[in-house]
Formats: C-alpha cells, sequence, structure tokens
C-alpha cells in the first residue's frame, strides 16, 4: 500500500511523502470512512457541505499555489456549475434517468466558460495581479447578471434562473433503476460519493502537480520569462490550470446544488468568492492536502462560530487571513507538517534518510 | 434639449463616480503598487465620520475635511502596521488588505449597526424641461477633476512630488539621495487613504450609509486605475474614467443602471484584453 502510494504519488512538486504522511493520510481516509457511523444525519449532511468544497480549494491550490496565479474567479466557476447542473438536471431528468450525466454536462459546460475566460486572459496576454482583478470583476458580472434573472423571459427550458431568490427545487444526484423510485444520493450515500471523490481528485491532482506537465507549471508560476525563453508554451499551460481550476470549482458547484437542491447569486458574491482564497492562503497554498484540510477546518470553525449566534465570524476569518499573510506567508500545513514529521521521524524510520520536502523545494525553485 | 442634458449629466455622473473612487487608489495602486482590497473600507470610514460629525452639527464641508483627516490618519496607521511588509509583493498584499477590509466592514457592523443616520444633499436641485437635477451631482465631477489637476500639480510642481516619484521609482536611489523612504512611502499611503476617505465623504449624502458603504465603490475604483495603467497615472485615470464613464452612462441611459454597471466591467474585460498595460501606456508609446 505505502509502497505503491510511493510510488504514484510522490514527487518533486507536492509536500507530504514520508512514510509518517502517507500513514496520517490513511488514518484522515479510514476517519472521513467511520465518520457518519458516529454523527446524526444533520450532522453528516453539514460534513458533505465541508467536504464537496474541498475540490474548489483543490483547484485554487493548483492554479495558485503551482501556478502562482491568483484567481478570485474560483466561485464564478462554482456558480456556473450549480446553476447549470440545475438546467440540466431538470430538462434532462425525463430522458436520461439520472442526474450524474446532467451533473457531467454542467462541469463540462463550466469547464468550457473557464477556458474561453482563460484563453482570452493568458492568450491575451495578461498576467499577474490583472489576471486576478479581472476574475474578480467576472464575479461580479455574473453576480450582477444572475440577480437580475427574476421572471418568466429568464427560464431555461422548464427551470427558471429565479434572480436574487436564487434556483429552487434543483433535484438531487440520482440514478432511476427501473423500480418505482429512484435511487437517490442523499446524506451518508452523498456523503461518500463526495469523500470519495474528494479523494480521487486529491490524488489526481498530486499525479498531475508532479506529471511533466505540473514541472512546467511551477516553473511558469516561478519564472514565465525564463520558461518561454526554455521553450515553454506558457499560455497553454496556464490556461490548461485555468481551465482544470474551473471544472474542479464547477464539480463543487454541481454537488452543491444537488446538494442543498438550491442556488442563489449570493454564492458569487465578493465576501463568498474570497472564501477559497482565505482557505488556500490558510492551508499553505503548496500544499493541495493542506489546503483541503483548511477548508474542511475553517468552515467547521465558522460554522461553529455563526451557530453559536456570534457576529464575529467573519471579523475572525478577516484578522486570522490578515496575519497569516503577514507572519506566516507559506501558510499553516508545511510547518505544522515538518514539525510532526520530525517528531514522528523516530517512530518510523524509513522517514529518517530523506530530504525535508521544503528543501527539495528549495534545491527546485529560484 | 433636454435629451442632451440628461444624457450629459448621467455621462457626468458616471464619470464622477468612477473618478472620485478612483482618487485614493491611483495613488495607492497606481503608484505605490499596493493591490488595497480595503480601498472601500476606507471610502467607508470617510463617510461614516460624516455622518457622525453632521449629525452632531457640523455643515457638511468642514465634515469632508475631517472625514478626510481621519482617514489619511488611519491610512498611516495602516500602512505602518500592515502594508509596509508588502511592498512589491502585489499577491500577498492583496490578500492582506482583503483580510483588513473584511475586519474593518464586520468589525463596524459590530460597532455602529446595519446603517447611519443619513446626510441631506447640499444645494438642492433646478429644473431642465420638466425634468428636475441635483446640483450637487453637477459639483461632484467638478470636483473630481480639480482634484486631479491638484494632484498632477503636487507630484510634478513641487519638491515634495519629485521626492514621491523618485521614490516610486527607485527607492534605493532615493535614499542614496538622501530622501527619508520610510517617511515618503508612509505619507504617499497616508494621502491616498485621505483621498479615498474624502471621495467616501463626498458620497455620503448620496446614499445610505451602512458597513458595506464601499463595496460598490471598489470594483468602479479597481477598474478605472487598472485601465488606466501605470505609465501616467493623471493623464490615465482622466482618460479611463472619461471612456469608462462613457459607455456605463450611455448604457445606463439606454437599458438601465444594472445594465450599465454589467456593461463597464464586461467593457474593461475588453479593454484590459487589448491593452493589458493600460490606456495611459498606449498614449506614452504613442508620444515616443
Amino acid at each position: 500500500m505505502f509502497a505503491w502510494l510511493e510510488k504514484h504519488f510522490n514527487g518533486p512538486q507536492t509536500l507530504g511523502e514520508s512514510r509518517f504522511f502517507w500513514a496520517s493520510f490513511l488514518a484522515g481516509c479510514l476517519f472521513l470512512l467511520c465518520l457518519p457511523l458516529f454523527a446524526d444525519e444533520y450532522e453528516v449532511g453539514n460534513y458533505t457541505y465541508f467536504l464537496l468544497h474541498a475540490f474548489l480549494a483543490l483547484g485554487l491550490s493548483l492554479i495558485w499555489g503551482q501556478g502562482n496565479i491568483l484567481s478570485f474567479g474560483q466561485m464564478v466557476f462554482f456558480g456556473i456549475g450549480g446553476y447549470s447542473y440545475g438546467v440540466f438536471s431538470v430538462n434532462l431528468l425525463k430522458i436520461t434517468q439520472n442526474t450524474f450525466f446532467s451533473l457531467a454536462m454542467a462541469i463540462l459546460f463550466a469547464s468550457c466558460c473557464a477556458g474561453l475566460l482563460g484563453y482570452f486572459l493568458f492568450y491575451g496576454g495578461v498576467s499577474g495581479v490583472y489576471v486576478t482583478i479581472i476574475t474578480m470583476v467576472s464575479t461580479m458580472i455574473l453576480e450582477t447578471f444572475m440577480a437580475q434573472t427574476a421572471g418568466p423571459q429568464w427560464t431555461v427550458g422548464l427551470m427558471p434562473l429565479g434572480g436574487y431568490n436564487g434556483m429552487t427545487n434543483i433535484p438531487p444526484l440520482q440514478l432511476n433503476l427501473g423500480g418505482e423510485f429512484p435511487y437517490e444520493f442523499r446524506d451518508a450515500r452523498l456523503y461518500y460519493l463526495v469523500a470519495a471523490l474528494a479523494i480521487a481528485a486529491y490524488l489526481g491532482l498530486r499525479k498531475l502537480a508532479n506529471s511533466r506537465y505540473g514541472n512546467a507549471l511551477v516553473a511558469v508560476g516561478s519564472n514565465p520569462l525564463r520558461s518561454e525563453m526554455l521553450g515553454y508554451d506558457i499560455r497553454m499551460i496556464q490556461f490548461a490550470a485555468f481551465t482544470i481550476a474551473g471544472a474542479l470549482a464547477a464539480a463543487s458547484g454541481g454537488l452543491y446544488a444537488a446538494w442543498g437542491n438550491y442556488i442563489n447569486p449570493s454564492v458569487m458574491g465578493l465576501t463568498t468568492a474570497a472564501m477559497p482564497v482565505v482557505w488556500v492562503a490558510f492551508g499553505g497554498r503548496r500544499c493541495l492536502l493542506g489546503c483541503v484540510v483548511s477548508a474542511l477546518s475553517l468552515q467547521y470553525f465558522s460554522q461553529c462560530l455563526s451557530a453559536d449566534g456570534s457576529q464575529y465570524a467573519l471579523v475572525i476569518q478577516g484578522g486570522v487571513l490578515m496575519l497569516m499573510i503577514m507572519f506566516i506567508p507559506e501558510g499553516v500545513t508545511p510547518p505544522l507538517g515538518r514539525l510532526l514529521g520530525r517528531l514522528a521521524s523516530g517512530i518510523f524510520r524509513s522517514g529518517a534518510g530523506r530530504r525535508l520536502p521544503i528543501e527539495r523545494l528549495e534545491n527546485n525553485g529560484a | 434639449m433636454s435629451t442632451i442634458f440628461s444624457v450629459l449629466y448621467i455621462y457626468l455622473d458616471s464619470l464622477a463616480f468612477l473618478l472620485l473612487s478612483a482618487l485614493g487608489l491611483i495613488i495607492i495602486l497606481g503608484m505605490m503598487g499596493v493591490t488595497n482590497m480595503a480601498h472601500g473600507e476606507f471610502m467607508m470610514l470617510g463617510a461614516y465620520t460624516v455622518s457622525l460629525s453632521c449629525n452632531a452639527g457640523l455643515p457638511l464641508a468642514p465634515a469632508v475635511l475631517l472625514a478626510t483627516a481621519t482617514t489619511g490618519l488611519l491610512g498611516m496607521a495602516t500602512e505602518r502596521l500592515i502594508i509596509r511588509r508588502f511592498y512589491g509583493n502585489l499577491l500577498q498584499s492583496l490578500v492582506a488588505t482583503w483580510g483588513l477590509s473584511l475586519v474593518l466592514s464586520q468589525g463596524m457592523l459590530i460597532l455602529m449597526g446595519p446603517s447611519l443616520p443619513g446626510v441631506p444633499m447640499p444645494l438642492g436641485g433646478f429644473g431642465v424641461a420638466d425634468k428636475s437635477y441635483a446640483s450637487y451631482r453637477l459639483l461632484l465631477p467638478a470636483i473630481g477633476v480639480g482634484v486631479l489637476l491638484l494632484l498632477w500639480v503636487v507630484l510634478f510642481r513641487t519638491r515634495a512630488g519629485m521626492k514621491i516619484r523618485a521614490t516610486m521609482q527607485n527607492p534605493e536611489i532615493a535614499q542614496a539621495m538622501g530622501v527619508n523612504v520610510k517617511a515618503v512611502y508612509l505619507l504617499t499611503f497616508g494621502a491616498g487613504s485621505a483621498l479615498a476617505g474624502f471621495a467616501g465623504a463626498l458620497y455620503a449624502p448620496t446614499t445610505v450609509i451602512g458597513p458595506l458603504f464601499g463595496n460598490s465603490f471598489l470594483a468602479p475604483a479597481f477598474v478605472t486605475v487598472v485601465v488606466s495603467g501605470g505609465a501616467d497615472i493623471i493623464l490615465g485615470a482622466a482618460m479611463s474614467s472619461g471612456a469608462l464613464g462613457a459607455v456605463e452612462g450611455s448604457f445606463n441611459y439606454l437599458f438601465g443602471s444594472v445594465t450599465g454597471r454589467m456593461c463597464l466591467l464586461v467593457a474593461t474585460m475588453f479593454l484590459l484584453r487589448c491593452f493589458p498595460a493600460g490606456l495611459s501606456d498606449v498614449l506614452n508609446r504613442r508620444r515616443r
């Protein structure tokens, strides 16, 4: 097991490759597996909600952490994914008898949108902070647009877009196996589905990050001009990363719409658009798993705060973000991981002879 | 005649909105290279100062000056505590100031509640062919252009302005020539924040004053500065607010304000796609 994981998913661009890391990873997966056994229905729904945002964080970690392009547009594609899942599933449910096809179509559609915006940006030579600002502007355009789609003239097939109040009655993920009732993915079923997809997405991104493409992406991120001079098509590389990140965000959006049967334009507002940025900055943008863990724990944390009726949730999140960037710009998890790794290296001897991940990073970068 | 006037009125209104909301950001983003996401919150603080002092009995003009001074001081404190660490690092400053903006707006919500008492609009109105217009709305573009000219005079015709430009161009050499670089950064950021507070104070009589006051100004401000580009900030700001104001104003006149705002944002994306370095860069290349 360890040998297989280490063989396939270790590499120069990902943090965490000791046996201890993989043991903790497997323990984490086991924890996710067992969680519904100890939680009631409401809590399972809640954990599903947290988990389905993992894709957003993973996508941003790819494009910001590896590619050094900060995109505020993750929520644009989240919104497009969610809305188009709603439209596709209502219109196609009778024909396809399931909504997985609609989810796939929604992700495809949002990826096309991401590709279009990415083509516009990267083939147009827009770079750095301008990408950030254009993506921010695009979330605001979409939010403004969706908020004014009230009324019957804004109906796609059978689905009204709903304007400011949002789109309601979105069908859950379901398969119709020929029986009287469709096999619906709710509660624990949806939870396991989302958890499995999240783990698969994580491992897939690790594989991608360590591939030739992943190396090139990091090279472009650290020095675009040098990479271009060495013969890399930097536009293509950035465009691809942006599109993949958009597809992941759309997966989150589609699952979100299927989970809550509802989506509204405020998911694309400025405050929500910055949430993935907070998670990724907090978790450490170079560390894929750290971003997921920080997305889960920050959502849990902010929900605890707001469930108490406290108004301080956003103030604390803003403050945490500010202090993080000021004092620990690489994020929480890489230093934490190093510390735990050092403590554990006495137990797991195999990790002792390896270089620490950060040293490899320093040798590769700069 | 009346149609021409009402189109002109809408155009001047959008131009003033873009230009005034961008005033502080022209300095902070355009010259200093700090992506200040808390720009809208500085404007909000300016509006809050005006609301509080006007409702305590101060007339509008001194209240605006008070707001300018207050936000200027707050800006200097922010520079000293936070911004100083991030010069030359656009992305980090963006994330940090976004955190700051959350803290400021949500903190204000907790401290002062969801809204503050409004300020009556001064100067009254006038009528042109059965339609009435607010005089104050025509004063705003004049103030915007006036402050922009003043900024040009300060930056290009005074010794202090020369020190600022030298520092922004090359801090090491400026320091070697005896400029106190840290003080210049501190005061320049303070001046940018003061202008943001000034603009927020001017817009206080026109809209609802609440903790999210700044949100509606943030995007237009960024859009104006980014489209203007860094090559010539004064002329660039005039050009971009003129051009974008024309887009927003005309679509606003034809299809309503939501469409106007959306067309403004779409036009920005296209302008940035065609001129990534901004309009002022195009002008500069033409000149050479």
